[in-house]
């Protein structure tokens, strides 16, 4: 009984006690979100002002992108971030693992191409590219991947390293200040040597001036092609860093090396055949003018032609370079960064960026817009596959001729439909968007490999060469599965 | 009585202190702002910079400010949708969880969609006929073929 009163008043006491303490949790954990959003406010407030830090001094000779990464830390992160290897449907790369060599000690490489589809050894029969060619990675891969592709066993020139190192210090420096003259003496050293002179690949100092920023063209090849372009058109001493815009130069950075060329003489100066015009079979016309061949063709005796990577001459057929979209806005589209805005360093495909990439312009869901995309790549592939056959069967009626006796005369017309034919579908599979870059023109150029194909078996008729079917049935082409698979 | 006093001092101070920073922050992100009709609140955290940049540069500036497209225009639905909006867009741009390049809501899209009807109803009466004020009709839409107007790019 003498318990109950002392029990009456713990109780309540308790949970009064719980009560307030409950209340106190509340209202510390409420200022605690009070004082958190006003630290990510004030962060906005103080990232809107946009301050730029000078840490380092840049000059025209630093090549290093660690150094320009310390002024440009956000940019650096991205351009760091090209390691990433990724594959959409259509393109990207899978990372293989490899059991590393004293002569090679990757551990990752990526997909054999030519293992994948024996189809293209054929066509490279007796070049390089038959011996070692994979899926391309990213920009951070550039120069070690050249450094140890088999193809080097062939014995290759310096000119090669201007597409995948950061040369611009380089070939001043073997032009005692003069980037033209550095760019002669480059080219036609071994590569084994030339690629002593250069440490980095592709590098802030290859698009950026040092003290402004501004967008430059660095490679003296890009200066030469374009100028030339310039001139077929009309345009004389077209000089590239006075004359283009700044939505140009977001493409023309870029089409420093994303481009067809070729190397030139024994200089083995890297040259751009743009002299009559970038469309495939102008650019083809100037090879037959200049009589230029990569290689005579191993089973054909054809004098072939090696298309390399021609997105810039593909984009500028599309209804992208037509509005005014350069490169950048799809592969390198602004992003943001807290309230900073910055223009996105992690180069790739636009395919894993769509939202930045694509809506910035495209009010279409996101799906939609992929799906866009990957009919435009399916269409082309279809194409591409149609035309690789014809290939293959031209091919196998040259060799069929040869092996029935036939002169050299008389499979010169063949020959140089294979030349053409092959060149044309081969612009269409070095280029890097599976015709995305311009779709009916992709399309246009492969319809006209195919025509080449069946002309040239045309002029082997008297041999008695017959389609590969009887009726004019639909054969189905695989395709490769979609990205979400 | 002494831990009494002490339990009401302690919460004195923390809800004088939640309810101070509370205040402060309240202040210093110009909330007071968005309760009203001008437009530069809603740039204030620079996601919306472009979009007022853009109708800055329209001609719908002189006739409508963005509640006007954005928001219904009865008074209830007007400040439930500021205040439904005004939270997720602080969500998403404390958290920084969203497109750089924002989608709107379907919801949000009826909502202008309702916008363009009401003020131009002489012209959206004609083309959409009886149907013309339903802002989820399908058939019709007028801000898919005249998305600029509000913000020319």
């Amino acid at each position: 009984m003498s318990s109950s009163p002392d029990n009456a008043t713990e109780l309540p006491r308790r949970k009064v006690f719980t009560r307030l303490a409950l209340t106190i949790a509340f209202f510390a954990l409420a200022a605690v979100a009070g004082l958190a959003l006003l630290t990510n406010i004030l962060e906005r407030k103080s990232e809107a002002k946009n301050p730029f830090f000078r840490v380092v001094e840049l000059t025209d000779d630093t090549t290093d992108p660690a150094v320009w990464g310390k002024n440009f830390p956000l940019q650096y992160d991205d351009y760091m971030r090209t390691v990433d290897q990724v594959r959409t449907r259509f393109g990207g790369s899978e990372a293989l693992p490899r059991t590393p060599t004293d002569a090679d000690p990757r551990s990752i490489v990526t997909q054999s191409k030519i293992e994948e589809d024996p189809r293209l050894k054929k066509m490279w029969a007796g070049y390089a590219f038959s011996i070692d060619f994979r899926e391309e990675r990213g920009h951070a891969y550039m120069l070690e991947d050249q450094r140890l592709t088999e193809r080097q066993s062939v014995g290759q020139p310096g000119a090669c390293l201007n597409c995948h190192a950061s040369t611009y210090v380089a070939h001043k420096n073997a032009g005692d200040g003069d980037v033209v003259k550095g760019f002669s003496v480059v080219n036609k050293m071994p590569y084994a040597e030339a690629t002593q002179l250069v440490e980095h690949p592709v590098a802030c100092i290859d698009c950026h001036d040092s003290q402004t920023m501004a967008l430059r063209i660095t490679r003296p090849a890009f200066m030469e092609g374009i100028a030339n372009f310039k001139a077929h058109q009309g345009i004389e001493n077209y000089d590239v860093n006075k004359d283009a815009t700044r939505q140009e130069m977001r493409s023309f950075v870029c089409a420093q090396c994303h481009v067809e060329y070729y190397f030139k003489g024994t200089e083995k100066r890297l040259t751009y055949p743009w002299h009559n015009g970038i469309k495939a079979e102008e650019i083809l016309g100037y090879y037959d003018e200049v009589g230029f061949k990569d290689w005579t063709h191993k089973e054909t005796g054809a004098p072939a032609l090696k298309a390399q990577h021609p997105e810039f001459e593909l984009w500028s057929q599309g209804i992208h370079a037509r509005s005014g979209v350069s490169c950048a806005d799809c592969h390198m589209p602004y992003k943001r960064e807290g309230a900073h805005k910055i223009s996105d360093h992690h180069v790739r495909s636009p395919m894993l960026n769509v939202n930045r990439a694509c809506q910035s312009c495209h009010t279409v869901s996101e799906k939609d817009l992929l799906d866009r995309v990957e009919t435009i790549q399916a269409n082309t592939w279809e194409t591409r596959e149609r035309a690789m056959d014809a290939l293959m069967h031209l091919v196998d009626d040259i060799k069929a001729a040869m092996a029935a006796g036939w002169s050299d005369t008389d499979l010169a017309a063949a020959r140089d439909f294979q030349r053409k034919a092959q060149f044309l579908f081969d612009f269409v599979e070095a280029e890097n968007s599976v015709g995305f870059h311009a779709p009916q023109e992709a399309v246009r150029i492969l319809s006209l490999s195919i025509d080449y194909s069946r002309q040239g078996q045309m002029t082997l008729r008297p041999l008695g060469a017959r389609p590969v079917t009887t009726t004019a049935e639909f054969a189905p082409i695989s395709l490769p599965t979609p990205s979400s698979e | 009585m002494t831990f009494k006093t002490l339990l009401f001092a302690l919460v004195g101070v923390s809800s004088g202190l939640a309810v101070g920073v509370g205040a402060y922050t309240f202040v210093y992100a110009q909330g007071a702002s968005y309760l009203v009709n001008n437009p530069a609140s809603c740039a204030n955290c620079h996601v919306m910079q472009e979009h007022y940049d853009g109708w800055m540069k329209s001609g719908h500036r002189h006739v409508a400010t963005c509640n006007d497209c954005h928001t219904p225009h009865a008074l209830i639905p007007k400040y439930l949708v500021k205040a439904e909006n005004g939270f997720w867009h602080s969500f998403y741009f404390t958290t920084g969880n969203y497109p750089d390049h924002i989608q709107a809501r379907p919801i949000s899209r009826s909502v202008t969609e309702a916008a363009c009807r009401r003020c131009h109803e002489d012209i959206t009466e004609a083309i959409a006929g009886h149907d013309f004020m339903s802002a989820t009709a399908e058939s019709v839409s007028c801000i898919k073929c005249h998305r600029e107007v509000g913000h020319p790019k």
